[in-house]
């Protein structure tokens, strides 16, 4: 049925080792992009251009230490005023592992950024100033590092330098943190506390030896040691078709060939699947990558299927498993994270975007707002602004096919998009 | 994009049991591909005969096998190019049976759009912007997919994977669209077009070694060789032709060399290097401790040359 040539087999890609992405959350000040400049140098992942640059930037600027925040302060805007403002990529490895950090910016009015750059990462860092301790913003850090479940997040409290590297004040946050860690929804999440002194190079790739009295891994110990179940959660395997290949050629004269990405869990030959929204069953036949079959499919895989039967099958349509089917349903209720200038106002109209379906939607009630310091909720609001939370509820012109975005984060997510600027208005995270 | 698992336990698995392997680059790289045919009607792939693009070619490839791929390339081609680059690109493009374009700066020179530079560090790399918008007025192309990768460059470190552009081609890196999950919005107005970059999250490492595990084909000059060179500001310049300005105390001498990207001719150094064979320039770039546009010349022009550029619509 299926060619099993070895040959035929894709090679590993790439450096043959795991890429791993990383939120970073901290706010103004603490030391963000020091810390990151720190993970570049002393896994000696600067070039000698680079480095070249801060030390030149560094000694025009008058500082005696190297400013490693040169490394990563991409933007003008950002270089004149010392601070970052959008998010920016940046790429190292180790012989294990390849990283790409997110740095997200931490002021007030940049939720957005942060949510944008946890939506991409499988582990986040919250940074903490020792000698400011857990502030309002490590509260939104926090939060929003819960709410989008990410699954391992280190707490790394720096500065230690200008503490004394004292154990106490350590021992102090971590407690005060650890009261923000009770309220949590998502209780899974595995949290690691770090003391630092990313300026001095403390515990980030290297041992302290200014504290002795901290038994636990560096940062990077922790990074490299992150194993893939550590980091991933299996779900259910979803289909959502990008495309619908028909070859027109000869040697392909009958090919109807649906292109897309699997999410969540396995596609195999010989699976009975159901086709979305239509509710027709049929057979995987082949599963196609380039021009190799094969037997089965794993998780985040780019393939393409044929199917046993003629069916009609189109974009935005999904294949699933018989017997797993996904809720199908034309309203929801979701946790929105507001990411326009303009508000969103109950009866507005919305294009949602669930993976690459797109339907109309329509903001039926906003149920209530997490107030913006976490510390309870707000309810009869009637509008969101720029980095608000709120829980929406919406009601679409056709069903999409969801799952709570606590069993499915690919299929539990969408975004929303302003129908009049087509701006990406706003993510929604399914209840 | 939430894509990034390497499946190195699975390739002892998946010879026994034919499963297919993950490489997450690889794999987000299609997925982006494909929105682009789904969500626009006039895509493009921008293609400069160097190794990014050649990359691209081939992730488009088998993104939709058994199509062909289903957009043109468009060269825009600044006269300045190595033959070798030229001849491979024609070559290619036989080969795969798609469409080229090819759009010249010195057509915009001539047209009096642009103003050739003078002097010692004169360049067309600026020159290519005109070319391009103009192009992509013609054609009414909706979509550019380019080979521009995040770790280039301080100021590509920020930009998105569907990048809008406005009527002037400029980049507004104040008023991006966030990016989240997979989820990639690709709604415009009449008059706006995206760039698309595929492998923005790939290294200059990732690229090397997915040439030498796909066996793709790229120009000589990537390998050392031979040439004529001559020295300036601790770079290293091609002698061989008109294009790069040389001063008569400049000496010319005979160096192996290569070259790590293949941009215009005039803003490209080489670097001294034995690497003949993939292999070679694979192990070589993991030695290596020069960033990649270290040798472009147009990025130290200042240290904010690249996002002044992107905002007056350089790719």
């Amino acid at each position: 049925m299926q060619r099993s040539s070895p040959c035929g087999m894709a090679k590993q890609i790439g450096n043959s080792m795991e890429v791993l992405k990383i939120a970073t959350a901290g706010s103004v000040d603490d030391g963000k992009s020091t810390l990151i400049g720190r993970l570049l140098y002393d896994t000696k992942s600067l070039t000698d251009d680079k480095l070249e640059a801060i030390e030149r930037t560094s000694k025009q600027k008058g500082y005696d230490y190297l400013d490693f925040s040169l490394a990563t302060d991409g933007l003008v805007a950002e270089r004149e005023q010392g601070i970052t403002i959008d998010v920016a990529h940046i790429y190292f490895s180790t012989l294990k592992k390849s990283y790409i950090i997110a740095d997200t910016p931490g002021h007030v009015e940049y939720t957005r950024n942060m949510v944008t750059g946890a939506s991409t990462s499988q582990v986040a860092i919250i940074l903490i100033d020792a000698r400011k301790g857990v502030i309002e913003q490590t509260n939104r850090h926090f939060f929003i590092n819960n709410l989008l479940r990410i699954k391992d997040v280190i707490v790394a409290i720096n500065k230690m330098d200008l503490v004394d590297f004292s154990e106490e004040r350590y021992n102090r946050i971590k407690s005060d943190f650890e009261v923000l860690m009770g309220k949590r929804d998502y209780q899974d999440q595995k949290i690691t506390f770090i003391p630092v002194s990313a300026l001095k190079g403390d515990n980030v790739v290297n041992e302290s030896k200014n504290m002795p009295w901290y038994k636990g891994e560096t940062l990077l110990q922790h990074l490299e040691t992150l194993d893939r179940k550590d980091i991933y959660n299996v779900g259910t395997p979803r289909f959502p078709v990008q495309l619908v290949i028909r070859p027109k050629k000869e040697e392909f004269h009958d090919f109807r060939g649906f292109a897309g990405k699997v999410y969540g869990g396995e596609l195999s030959v010989g699976d009975e699947v159901v086709v979305l929204p239509s509710m027709t069953r049929s057979k995987i036949k082949e599963i196609y990558f380039y021009d190799k079959k094969y037997q089965t499919a794993t998780r985040r895989s780019s393939i393409t299927i044929t199917l046993e039967d003629e069916v009609n099958v189109s974009r935005g349509d999904m294949l699933v498993k018989v017997g797993d089917l996904p809720t199908i349903d034309k309203q929801l209720t979701a946790t929105v994270s507001w990411m326009d200038s303009q508000n969103l106002t109950a009866g507005s109209k919305y294009v949602l975007q669930h993976g690459v379906n797109k339907v109309l939607a329509k903001v039926d009630a906003i149920d209530h707002r997490i107030l913006p310091d976490y510390s309870g909720i707000d309810t009869g609001v009637t509008s969101l602004g720029m980095n608000d939370i709120a829980t929406v509820s919406f009601k679409l012109n056709k069903p999409i096919y969801y799952d709570a975005f606590k069993k499915h984060r690919t299929n539990g997510s969408f975004i929303l998009i302003d129908t009049r600027t087509n701006a990406t208005a706003g993510v929604g995270f399914i209840n | 994009m939430d894509t990034l698992t390497l499946d190195s336990q699975s390739s002892a698995k998946s010879s026994k049991t034919n499963v297919l392997e993950r490489n997450a680059l690889e794999n987000e790289a299609i997925y982006i591909l494909r929105e682009v045919v789904a969500q626009f009607e006039k895509p493009v792939l921008l293609f400069s005969g160097g190794k990014d693009s050649i990359t691209l070619v081939r992730l488009a490839q088998k993104a939709f096998y058994p199509s062909k791929i289903p957009f043109p390339l468009m060269h825009i081609d600044t006269g300045h190019n190595f033959p070798e680059t030229i001849a491979f690109r024609d070559k290619l493009v036989a080969e795969l049976g798609v469409e080229l374009i090819v759009r010249n700066v010195q057509d915009s020179i001539d047209q009096g759009k642009v103003v050739e530079e003078t002097g010692k560090y004169s360049s067309r790399n600026m020159l290519q912007t005109t070319t391009l918008l103009d192009a992509i007025e013609e054609f009414k192309f909706d979509a550019c997919i380019g080979g521009a990768r995040r770790d280039e460059e301080k100021a590509r470190a920020k930009e998105r994977i569907f990048s809008v552009r406005d009527d002037f081609g400029q980049w507004d890196e104040k008023n991006q669209r966030p990016e989240l999950f997979d989820m990639l919005n690709g709604q415009i107005e009449m008059g706006q077009n995206v760039r698309v970059f595929p492998i923005s999250n790939w290294t200059e490492l990732d690229v090397w070694s997915y040439i030498q595990k796909e066996n793709i084909e790229i120009p000589s000059i990537y390998f050392a060789h031979k040439r004529s060179i001559f020295e300036r500001d601790g770079l290293i310049w091609s002698a061989e032709d008109d294009v790069v300005f040389r001063s008569e105390d400049e000496k010319v001498e005979e160096r192996t060399v290569r070259f790590r990207t293949v941009g215009d001719m005039s803003c490209t150094a080489a670097v001294l290097s034995h690497a003949d064979t993939i292999d070679k320039v694979v192990a070589e770039i993991r030695e290596s401790k020069i960033s990649e546009r270290g040798a472009r010349i147009d990025d130290k022009r200042s240290e904010a040359a690249m996002e002044k550029r992107k905002q007056q619509g350089y790719f």
